[in-house]
């Protein structure tokens, strides 16, 4: 999926005539607006380190030289390089997009990451070097909502069976496909937010709720979803299954769909059936879709935050936090936004290893077997 | 199917009843499965739908069968202002209340546009041309772009947080635009690269002989034919951005309030009147029904991208 050829797959000539002047007017576009926006970047700087007043109420006078500059940078790339500035102008907004509103932010949570700041405190921010690693190390806490992780993460193998199960009979032959299809798909439409209530809240709620009433019908006295560790950590995850297994499931069967037909008879033409046509044809076929649906799924999985915040907020003891949620909770209770943006960046750090080990990993599967 | 009947000169031979009988069992089988799990995704739905029309009696109950078992009664409705006795009235529970759908409405169409704007034109040019930014090739690029999707939010909350309060985009809906847009961006370009690719690109070259320039031809002759991946992206994105609820919880207080932060919000306050909890649910996840049954197609499409190569 990232791999592509290197050259111009479209071949373009043109005669770019580009004069002079057009050039320098192209030239003075971007370090004009670049100058304005370090100019007034550059006052308010000395304003906020209180050294001079120019009478700012906030930053936005250089996030608008920021958009000028952007703009400008833009429209120059077509005055200086004519036809290739117009292909530039595809990709440019986009990265510059993304490039403002995830590396300059990164790099100032870099920079929170080593302070103690309180929002609400009128000190404001203190270097304080490591001490936010060294409590981090001594916060049984977080360990724990990481532990935890490691728990969500294997639940994605039962939802991907699931997942694979319902994909297979979607792809069988069937009557009412499209009824069940767009049933099968609705859990995925539905907000987090409102799931926690319509079965988190309600639907087990432990006297009235319908599910509680089939658990007492089914012989469990007093039905409780979240009082004990595990009970409470499995019915998180059963919850987020529901939303995520048509995610997958779609995904297998669009990968069941484009097998094509002439494979499945061949095998069953060798006399293989059932099992054995799903097992030696079918699963190696799907290896490839798999591994991208289950990869998805995992980054997914790891921003798990909405239904743990609204139903039991980390609890019983920390046995459902995630380390979305608790560093949610951690910012709500002490509005500390040094220490929490710090447990954000390691998380950060786990993330791209584990995504790069799985990746190389997925590489190494994905590679025909000779 | 009479095969026990004596006076039948053509009988099934035992393997084949044998087969039939399985057959049968199979058949069984698979309609068991897809009706359980259908009625596991729909009960949820239908139970929220049906509380939101019931008493307290009936909820203490069990009632499940609206008209059967309990009489259908507006209160739920009534206590966000929607019932047919208040909609004709003043309501400040309605004006809240459609407010934060109002937040929630253009936040999510508004990021999802910018989303699909930003993500094609980038997508159609790295499938179309060679690139080369500083040390960055295409492939680079590419990576870069669909690298964001590891990114989990809560890096990026607390630092925006900060951010929006010097800038003063905490609380608007500006704020949550741009980062429901950076959010969504890495799979809009994910799958209309897929869809681009899909072109060939004889069609652009046809064009450009014909005289027109290279935007020229993007905009008349590609993206009439890249518009299903297009809207597939669009819904797909709506479909996230509407349910966002924790960048909204941080970076709102307010006046931007989205729909999932007003349906947190009163969890807890009101956790014991299921009727008008019920039917605030309900109302959050009407419209994603809808488009859910009405444009499942698109879904679909939009997921299967990039699943199948």
């Amino acid at each position: 999926m990232l791999v592509m050829s290197e050259g111009d797959l479209l071949h373009v000539v043109t005669n770019d005539n580009i004069s002079p002047a057009r050039r320098m007017l192209g030239q003075g576009l971007i370090w004009g607006s670049a100058a304005l926006l370090a100019g007034l970047g550059g006052a308010q700087t000395m304003q906020a380190l209180g050294q001079q007043d120019f009478g700012f109420q906030n930053w936005r006078p250089t996030l608008y030289a920021y958009v000028l500059w952007s703009i400008c940078l833009c429209a120059g790339q077509v005055l200086i390089h004519g036809e290739r500035g117009k292909r530039t102008l595809f990709v440019l907004p986009a990265a510059l997009f993304v490039v403002s509103l995830t590396v300059f932010p990164l790099l100032f949570g870099l920079m929170i990451a080593f302070s103690n700041w309180n929002l609400s405190s009128p000190t404001g921010r203190v270097f304080n070097g490591t001490a936010n690693l060294v409590q981090m190390w001594h916060d049984p806490f977080y360990w724990n909502a990481l532990g935890n992780m490691v728990w969500y993460l294997l639940a994605i193998l039962v939802e991907y069976a699931i997942a694979f199960g319902l994909a297979l009979l979607l792809a069988g032959q069937i009557r009412a496909r499209k009824f069940f299809r767009v049933a099968f798909l609705l859990p995925l439409m539905l907000s987090p937010v409102a799931v926690s209530w319509m079965i988190g809240k309600s639907m087990l709620e432990p006297r009235f709720g319908p599910l509680a009433r089939l658990a007492r019908a089914l012989g469990w006295e007093n039905p409780a979803f979240f009082e004990t560790a595990w009970m409470a950590k499995a019915t998180i995850m059963i919850l987020d299954a529901w939303t995520f297994i048509p995610f997958m499931m779609i995904m297998l069967l669009a990968g069941l769909q484009a097998i094509p037909k002439e494979l499945q008879e061949a095998s069953r033409v060798d006399g293989a059936t059932g099992w054995k046509s799903f097992w030696e044809v079918t699963f190696p076929l799907m290896l490839p879709v798999s591994i991208t649906a289950v990869m998805i799924r995992i980054i997914f999985k790891l921003k798990l935050a909405d239904i743990v915040i609204n139903i039991t907020s980390g609890g019983p003891g920390g046995a459902t936090d995630t380390v979305t949620s608790f560093i949610f909770r951690e910012y709500r209770e002490r509005s500390n936004v040094g220490y929490g943006t710090m447990l954000a960046m390691v998380y950060l750090v786990i993330i791209v290893i584990l995504m790069t080990v799985l990746m190389k990993l997925a590489d190494r599967w994905m590679r025909p077997r000779l | 199917m009479t095969g026990t009947d004596t006076t039948q000169i053509f009988k099934d031979a035992e393997a084949d009843r044998g087969y039939r009988m399985k057959w049968w069992a199979s058949r069984t089988a698979i309609y068991g499965a897809l009706i359980l799990w259908a009625v596991i995704c729909l009960f949820p739905i239908y139970w929220t739908a049906t509380t939101s029309f019931k008493m307290a009696p009936d909820v203490m109950k069990g009632n499940m069968v609206p008209w059967v078992d309990f009489a259908p009664k507006w209160k739920g409705w009534e206590s966000i202002g929607l019932s047919p006795k208040t909609i004709g009235q003043e309501s400040t529970v309605r004006a809240e209340f459609l407010k934060r759908f109002w937040n929630s409405a253009v936040v999510s169409l508004t990021s999802s546009a910018l989303a699909v704007v930003l993500g094609s034109l980038a997508a159609y040019g790295l499938s179309r041309f060679s690139y080369r930014f500083g040390f960055m090739k295409n492939s680079d690029i590419s990576f870069f772009f669909l690298s964001q999707l590891i990114l989990p939010p809560v890096v990026l909350a607390l630092p925006f947080l900060v951010l929006y309060r010097e800038l003063a985009l905490h609380d608007t809906r500006i704020g949550l635009i741009l980062l429901y847009t950076l959010s969504v961006l890495p799979i809009v370009i994910w799958i209309m690269k897929d869809q681009f690719a899909t072109i060939p690109t004889e069609l652009e070259e046809a064009a450009l002989v014909d005289g027109l320039s290279i935007w020229g031809a993007f905009l008349t002759i590609i993206l009439p034919i890249a518009l299903p991946g297009m809207v597939a992206a669009f819904i797909l994105s709506l479909v996230l951005t509407w349910n966002e609820y924790f960048f909204a919880a941080l970076l709102t207080s307010t006046h931007a309030n989205t729909l999932p932060v007003m349906v947190a919000s009163q969890t807890g306050s009101q956790g014991i009147s299921w009727w008008s909890m019920a039917a605030l649910s309900f109302a959050a996840i009407l419209p994603l029904i809808v488009i859910g049954v009405a444009l499942e197609r698109y879904i679909i499409k939009g997921m299967a991208a990039g699943a199948v190569k």
